[in-house]
């Protein structure tokens, strides 16, 4: 095969990868502060995609311009998941928080399944069939505006995190529990506040990732274990690890998908995560031992 | 006569920092021997070294003429070492009994020999008619008797005891050296203790070795080392010039 | 005979037996009092009630989160039905050979995790990517028919063949009764052995395990293994009950679910509360999808919704599951769990 079809392949996976990232960044966050492990993470973003393609279906909106808006909706959903469903049991072990977070993606899936029915929606936006071109690279105008609006979002986070109070108040949970309470910040609000940051990634995500795939009520539990497998591999407490994992991840898939058969790329991910586990625990930019 | 335990030059370093630099001493069999020290000497980390949590960086650890650094925790429990924790570790949701069962069972293939072995050593250590009540429930003291019985159970040579005096009052602390002194004196088992409670150091051991900084700063019979200028700079201060006997 | 009588019934109290003989005796004449449709529910019931006592032995007595346990039932129900279609083996001596391979699918998860310290949700991630990469795997596998399905001859005789698994639901019931009696009589003598007693306290404390001597990685090997090699026998039951496989169906995240909402729900580490909690859902379960079928709406989906809102309602209102305060408060003790 030209080399040619490699690079355009590689360049769409580092885009999708960069969607991938900004997924894999909610759940970085949310690990890092609160320390759930969301098993519900793809099952929000399916939410967010769903909003997507309805509102798109119904009004004509698009999905890029619809990314703040759904992000707003998710956070709302993380916000209340977190204080209502989760804090209340945030003493108990882990497992059991972790049971709690797949029953919600389990009802998150279903329910879908129930509104919206088993078939895959798509979103045909005007530019869907667009593409550019720079010398032999041929890329998907769709892909390049997601993976830019990516960028953008996350940029954003991390300001937020670095430059506002909030956001060190955020960071100072995550590096000490005990000493946040101590100084008197309310950290049941930063934690709910901080899932709701993470599930409102997932959200712009989830916007974005529409002009990128079809969505089905199933894909939830996929992209679940697909953001772990991103923040494992670039790393626990790491937001720049998330989305470098999810540059690889993305890369990975897409060249996997080209070279074997399409429908094995997921595979080639899950050998990634068991590597990683056996033999890097903490991740590529990862900084504790997992 | 070789020593029943035998450390030689051990060290444990931690990222830059020297938990325990070059100690040697040595634990004749049969005898009380305890370990006293300020916090942060380095004992729970000798400790944690001759029972396999944690390999040493240098130096050797024998055990019955055989060497023992770097073994694994539950190797060191086959070979005859068995210890207590710091912060208390019964198994919570099991029984009493069970507990000690589980430690009876490391050289009894059979449940019932087991349970028959847990009963003499709960009997031993006054838990037997506490023996159905489930671990969690118990008060400190008991908690306490109930890990030193469950070590008990394994049929060790040593018993490593990791302050097993702290948190105790008084009369709790006087029962439980009765408690170490009569297992002493009836079944031979060596026991090397850690201990800040100094009634109960002077009560029961035989050998006294002082830790600081991760080095050997007194060693001898307790009367002496209480003595000693040294330890009574570092650890002891002034008031316990005076501490005799019990 | 008795001496094995007095073993299985000590520490329990006369209630208790009597209790369980009449329950044994109602299961029994159960085919002769109901009809077909609530045979086949008794046989689910059962069914997860096997399944979840399986998982059980990992969780409940070595404290190992499995999420992924529908590959080794994948693992089983593929290689009896391979071995049945392609050469004409039947079930029993299929399941002798899926057993082994299951184990080994089980140990090298397990040698993985444990060797590399992998332990609590990391490892239940692990088991659910290992039960991924079997779905997508089996999709693309020529030699069971990839994605397109794998499928068994259907009985053409009238009789019951108990050899090949082929009959009546009756004969099925009393097979899959039969195998959850062996299930809860082998998961009661390994509690109250040497490895039970080992298993619990791994579970309880792994590191003050080590410090009374126990080799707490073989032991958990043994775990890992014995419930894999136990799930396996699921599998066998499914193919030769449904007399169709689809990796998508069998290695599905939401089967590894549904063996284990039996055992949270109705306790892990008990010995009855899987077999509690696969009464209580399934039942539940039916009477759900019979009323949705009496107000004539046609929901897919509804179920899991269901069972995802249980497991919900469970793990934060009842973590101790149904059978333990059900236990209490019928003065049944089971032992040290």
């Amino acid at each position: 095969m030209p080399f040619d079809v490699y690079l355009n392949v590689a360049v769409g996976g580092i885009l999708t990868g960069l969607v991938y990232g900004l997924m894999a960044l909610g759940l970085s966050v949310i690990f890092g502060v609160v320390r759930v492990v969301n098993f519900a993470h793809g099952e929000m973003m399916s939410i967010a995609m769903f909003l997507a393609v309805v509102l798109f279906s119904a009004f004509h909106l698009d999905p890029l311009i619809m990314m703040v808006p759904i992000a707003a909706v998710l956070f709302a959903f993380g916000y209340a998941l977190q204080s209502g469903l989760i804090n209340p049991f945030i003493t108990r072990p882990e497992h059991s928080q972790f049971l709690l977070l797949v029953a919600v993606g389990l009802i998150i899936v279903n329910v879908l399944l129930i509104v919206f029915g088993p078939d895959a929606r798509t979103v045909q936006t005007a530019y869907a069939y667009d593409s550019f071109q720079v010398g032999p690279l041929i890329v998907d105008a769709a892909k390049v505006y997601a993976g830019v609006a990516a960028v953008l979002f996350a940029a954003a986070l991390f300001v937020f995190f670095r430059v506002t109070l909030v956001g060190k108040a955020i960071r100072a949970c995550a590096d000490n529990y005990t000493g946040a309470l101590v100084v008197g910040l309310n950290v049941n609000r930063l934690y709910a506040l901080t899932f709701g940051i993470g599930a409102a990634c997932v959200g712009a995500a989830g916007a974005m990732m529409t002009l990128i795939v079809d969505v089905t009520p199933m894909i939830g539990p996929t992209y679940t274990l697909l953001a772990f497998v991103i923040v494992i591999t670039g790393g626990l407490g790491s937001m720049p690890g998330a989305l470098l994992g999810g540059i690889l991840i993305g890369l990975t898939e897409a060249l996997a998908g080209l070279l074997f058969t399409p429908s094995a790329k997921s595979m080639f991910a899950f050998a990634i995560l068991v590597l990683v586990l056996l033999f890097r625990p903490q991740g590529i930019l990862g900084k504790r031992a997992a | 006569m070789t020593a029943l335990l035998s450390l030689a030059a051990v060290s444990k370093r931690f990222r830059g920092l020297l938990a325990v630099d070059g100690v040697s001493f040595d634990v004749a069999e049969g005898t009380l021997f305890a370990v006293i020290g300020p916090n942060g000497a380095g004992k729970t980390t000798l400790f944690n070294m001759i029972a396999g949590a944690t390999p040493p960086d240098g130096g050797t650890i024998a055990f019955a003429g055989g060497p023992i650094g770097g073994l694994s925790a539950d190797e060191v429990c086959r070979r005859g070492i068995a210890r207590t924790f710091q912060l208390v570790r019964p198994f919570p949701a099991l029984s009493v009994e069970d507990n000690v069962i589980v430690g009876a069972l490391l050289h009894r293939h059979d449940v019932g020999a087991a349970r028959q072995h847990a009963h003499a050593v709960l009997r031993r250590l006054d838990l037997f008619d506490k023996r159905r009540q489930r671990a969690a429930t118990l008060t400190l003291p008991d908690r306490k008797r109930l890990e030193v019985a469950r070590a008990l159970a394994t049929g060790p040579r040593l018993l490593l005891l990791d302050e097993v005096m702290a948190g105790l009052r008084p009369t709790e602390t006087d029962r439980m050296v009765a408690t170490l002194r009569e297992l002493n004196r009836e079944t031979g088992v060596t026991i090397l203790l850690i201990e800040h409670v100094m009634r109960a150091v002077m009560a029961l051991a035989s050998r006294v070795l002082v830790l600081d900084h991760g080095t050997v700063i007194a060693e001898g019979a307790p009367e002496t080392v209480v003595r000693d200028p040294a330890v009574v700079r570092s650890y002891l201060g002034q008031s316990h010039h005076e501490l005799g006997a019990g | 005979m008795a001496g094995i009588a007095a073993r299985l019934t000590d520490g329990l109290s006369r209630r208790t037996v009597i209790w369980l003989v009449f329950l044994l005796a109602a299961l029994v004449i159960a085919p002769w009092l109901l009809n077909d449709y609530l045979v086949t529910v008794l046989i689910l019931i059962l069914y997860l009630a096997f399944a979840g006592q399986a998982w059980n032995i990992m969780m409940g007595f070595a404290g190992q989160l499995s999420l992924g346990h529908a590959l080794y039932a994948g693992l089983g129900g593929y290689i009896a039905a391979v071995l049945f279609t392609r050469y004409g083996i039947g079930p029993w001596l299929g399941f002798l050979a899926a057993m082994p391979v299951a184990a080994a699918a089980g140990a090298i998860i397990g040698f993985l995790a444990f060797r590399f310290g992998v332990t609590g949700v990391y490892f239940a991630i692990l088991t659910i990517a290992f039960a991924e990469f079997a779905r997508i795997g089996f999709d693309h596998l020529a030699i069971v028919n990839a994605a397109a399905g794998l499928f068994l001859p259907v009985a053409q005789s009238a009789h019951n063949d108990l050899w090949r698994l082929r009959g009546d639901p009756t004969m099925f019931y009393y097979v899959m009764l039969a195998a959850t009696l062996v299930a809860l009589l082998l998961c009661r003598l390994l509690m109250r052995s040497r490895i039970g007693y080992f298993w619990l306290a791994i579970r309880e404390d792994e590191d003050a395990a080590r410090a009374v001597g126990i080799p707490t990685f073989r032991y958990k090997m043994y775990a890992v293994m014995i419930s894999a090699a136990l799930t396996s026998f699921t599998g066998v039951f499914y193919a030769f009950f449904y007399n169709n496989l689809f990796p998508e169906q069998v290695f599905n995240i939401s089967q590894s679910i549904q063996m284990i909402l039996g055992p949270i729900i109705g306790g892990v580490g008990t010995l009855f509360g899987p077999i509690l909690g696969a009464f209580v859902l399934t039942g539940l379960a039916e009477s759900l999808n019979a009323a949705l079928t009496a107000f004539g709406l046609d929901l897919p989906g509804a179920e899991q919704v269901f069972y995802g809102v249980c497991l919900l309602l469970v793990v934060g209102a009842l973590p101790e599951g149904i059978w333990p305060p059900l236990a209490r408060r019928c003065g049944i003790a089971e032992r040290a769990s």
